[in-house]
């Protein structure tokens, strides 16, 4: 039998091989995005997390600038 | 069967409005015939080009009429009152799919007859595959019952049947299509073969009217 | 036994993966010996071929998570067998572009029709790339998950169903098939079998991946629920 390693044609299985390590980049890659999305997530909850949860019905859920200053005032208050 | 059954056929045949569609259906076959013959610029066939275009004539007719019958009764509410009714749901699959192995036995009736007319110098061979047809429909009408229930659940009904439609039925065009190519052929019809393509379609209709059977209830539970 | 299983964790089992898959293609690449007749093209084949086993297999064990989805209404094994069939459609595509790549240097075509895997792959990836306009036009939930598991068992029939009749259609006279002339000797088979354990192993990893991200995504949706309530 001829010794393993003889190279010709090796420009097809290259690009076998590499082929299909490109498709796995590519997977993960798109897990990395999601990674990503996931972290973004969990920071703004973090940020949900931290404001005071006094049950305010009238709180305005929506204005995040709003939100930013109260965890402020907070952090502020809890300080001293 | 059960005389729930036999109601039931009874009703969705009535349903069907099969003298409605049925000349529709036919007249799309006998113009997909005339296509051929000038897409192949032949004026006779045999073997596996007669297969070739009898075949996938059949199959996109049966599209047709599977879009038609399940499409159609969705929208006009017949699928509601028969989900509200307390019957086994398996039975109104068994309905289901009898009724579209009849139908598509009718269309075959009159299309069939008419291709031979049109390209067949030997008729002989339409016996036998008489009985690759009706197996193949049979398979057809198993697997387009399940598929064409989905669809018309979803949003884009129409696209969808086919689409899912036509892959899962390769086996039965390879079977048919394998069947015509020798009992079709010029000299009259050539058996070879002959056993391992209705084995094969035997199989394949085992299987999804099993799969079906077992399946169907959830498709309809609410 | 059991507490054994609770230590697979999903890190072990990506090392595990590495060092089979590794083990897997130097054997193949340095033990293995070169084919007679194909020459080092050959060598596609073990990643061919453990690829196409794999994800047909994948599809089958997807089909096997929409059975008991529909028995017990758990959307845990709807997200198995949804995965499922995610990594082997990949795979698939793997299948097909190292199938078109291996019939290029084996016979100088890019596709051809009678090599049956690669015509049967193709029907089945056909089928499997509907589950996503299917899942897709499905608005509720529940139902989305039981239509797609009664595609997934009726798909997952299909799947050696439709390998035999592409096989049944193959011409007696020159079939042209990727297998290799004669039986595998021992040193080519010991390489074939290890590149498919890693491939498995592989395809296992992939999936659990992916079904952790899926449940941490569901996790954070939860969360942000009950936070916005309060």
């Amino acid at each position: 039998m001829t010794p393993p390693l003889a190279l010709e044609n090796g420009g097809y299985v290259g690009a076998a091989y590499l082929v299909f390590l490109l498709l796995l980049l590519i997977y993960v890659a798109i897990m990395a995005s999601k990674l990503q999305r996931i972290q973004r997530e969990l920071s703004s909850l973090a940020e949900l997390a931290d404001r005071p949860s006094s049950g305010d019905p009238d709180h305005d859920v929506g204005d995040v600038h709003q939100r930013e200053h109260e965890i402020e005032a907070v952090r502020q208050g809890g300080r001293r | 069967m059960t005389p729930f059954t036999a109601i039931l056929r009874k009703d969705l045949r009535v349903e069907l409005r099969t003298l409605r569609s049925l000349p529709a259906m036919a007249l799309f076959a006998v113009t997909a015939f005339v296509i051929f013959r000038f897409g192949l610029d032949r004026t006779s066939l045999d073997g596996e080009l007669a297969a070739g275009v009898l075949v996938p004539t059949l199959l996109f007719a049966a599209l047709l009429a599977i879009n038609r019958l399940f499409v159609a009764e969705r929208e006009e509410g017949g699928f509601e009152l028969i989900r509200l009714a307390p019957i086994d749901r398996t039975v109104l699959f068994a309905a289901k799919a009898s009724a579209l192995v009849i139908y598509l036995v009718v269309l075959e009736l009159i299309a069939v007859p008419i291709f031979a007319l049109f390209f067949l110098d030997t008729a002989s061979g339409l016996v036998p595959f008489a009985l690759v047809l009706v197996l193949a429909d049979i398979g057809l009408a198993a697997t387009g019952t399940v598929i064409s229930t989905i669809a018309t659940m979803s949003s884009a009904r129409d696209l969808l049947a086919p689409l899912i439609l036509l892959p899962l039925l390769v086996p039965l065009v390879i079977a048919a299509a394998g069947a015509g190519e020798h009992l079709l052929s010029a000299g009259g019809p050539d058996y070879g073969g002959f056993g391992k393509w209705l084995g094969l379609l035997g199989l394949y209709d085992l299987v999804f009217l099993l799969v079906g059977y077992a399946t169907f209830d959830f498709l309809l539970e609410d | 036994m059991a507490t054994a299983l609770q230590q697979i964790t999903l890190r072990r089992l990506a090392i595990v993966t590495v060092a089979v898959m590794g083990a897997g293609y130097a054997l193949a690449f340095l033990y293995a010996p070169q084919d007679a007749t194909e020459g080092f093209a050959q060598k596609i084949f073990y990643l061919h071929v453990p690829l196409a086993i794999v994800s047909l297999l994948g599809f089958i064990v997807a089909g096997i998570h929409a059975i008991r989805h529909l028995r017990s209404g758990d959307p845990k094994h709807d997200a198995r067998s949804y995965v499922s069939i995610h990594i082997s459609v990949i795979l698939g595509l793997a299948v097909l572009l190292t199938g078109a790549i291996w019939a290029k240097s084996q016979w100088g075509v890019w596709w051809e029709w009678r090599e049956p895997t690669l015509v049967s792959f193709l029907i089945v990836f056909l089928l499997y790339a509907t589950y996503y306009p299917l899942r897709y036009a499905i608005e509720d939930r529940d139902r989305q998950a039981r239509y797609a598991s009664v595609f997934a068992i009726t798909a997952g029939a299909f799947v050696p169903l439709n390998f035999l009749a592409v096989r049944l259609a193959q011409p007696y006279i020159h079939p042209r098939t990727f297998s290799s002339s004669g039986g595998l000797p021992g040193e080519m088979l010991l390489a074939f079998l290890v590149c498919l354990a890693g491939m498995a192993l592989l395809w296992l990893t992939l999936v659990w991946f992916e079904l952790d991200a899926k449940a941490a995504s569901a996790n954070l949706g939860r969360i942000r629920r009950a936070l916005e309530a309060s």
